[in-house]
């Protein structure tokens, strides 16, 4: 499992999570979006097109990690979410919470 | 380089329930472990089980969060203890069981974290979560063991 984090044209932060975000690896994703922030990105899109699943403290993270953006004016958004993914934030509601876009392309140019 | 896991599987006499075998983990309270028990039971179950969808997902998150309650909570990752892991499955059934030496707790008092409010906590969605992905949970009376139940025709 890994995090690879890359930055687009248009000041977009976006880290693909490759593997799982599960209790095990989370404060990884949330200690790379924080030093981003820290050096004053404030556009961040997590890309989970290659993501095989991910447990309520990942979600717990992706949570936290909303609040602390917007807190500093910033804008995270969430893409590339199977059918099995999209589930788990329908089941625990967090699909009401988030920005939640089909494919990275159409979330790039919602920011 | 820590050591990998390593399962002990057992066939048995298939039983009224249609259990045919039987797999025991033992899994150090780090969740650096979570992962790998994970995939090695997975992994024995999906030879067997005929729903493999439901093992791919859904018990890889249903188990990922009992160990990590497990580990975070009832051993509170004292390295002293460990979690069992007992899986009784056939191609019909799993029964998926994860007990932690710790006290227990009262599973009967959990709030529920999709009421307006509780949605900006970053905790308190695992129990939720597993009672959603399978068929069935099931508690001992300590409160230190939990059994998932999968059933499939």
């Amino acid at each position: 499992m890994t995090f690879s984090v890359r930055k687009e044209p248009n000041s977009v932060v976006v880290v693909a999570v490759d593997g799982q975000l599960i209790v095990g690896n989370r404060q990884e994703l949330k200690q790379k979006i924080l030093d981003s922030l820290d050096a004053g990105d404030r556009k961040f899109l997590i890309d989970f097109t290659r993501t095989g699943y991910i447990d309520s403290s990942g979600l717990g993270v992706l949570v936290s990690l909303s609040k602390k953006i917007r807190d500093q004016g910033g804008d995270l958004r969430l893409a590339g979410l199977n059918e099995d993914l999209k589930t788990l934030f329908e089941l625990t509601k967090l699909d009401t919470l988030f920005a939640i876009s089909d494919g990275t392309a159409e979330a790039l140019a919602a920011f | 380089m820590r050591p990998a896991l390593s399962a002990d599987v057992r066939s048995c006499e298939r039983t009224a329930e249609g259990i045919e075998a039987e797999l025991r983990l033992s899994v150090p309270s780090d969740v650096v472990f979570v992962e790998e028990a994970v995939d090695l039971v997975a992994r024995h179950l999906e030879t067997s089980f005929v729903d493999r969808r439901t093992i791919r997902f859904n018990v890889r998150v249903a188990l990922t969060e009992a160990l990590a309650n497990a580990i975070l909570y009832g051993n509170a990752q004292d390295a002293t203890k460990g979690v069992s892991v007992r899986v009784l499955f056939g191609r019909h059934t799993a029964q998926i069981e994860v007990t932690d030496e710790g006290g227990g707790f009262d599973y009967r008092i959990v709030p529920d974290p999709v009421l307006p409010f509780a949605r900006m906590r970053p905790r308190g969605r695992g129990l939720f979560l597993i009672r959603k992905l399978v068929d069935e949970v099931r508690f001992n009376a300590t409160g230190n063991s939990i059994c998932m139940i999968l059933r499939r025709d």
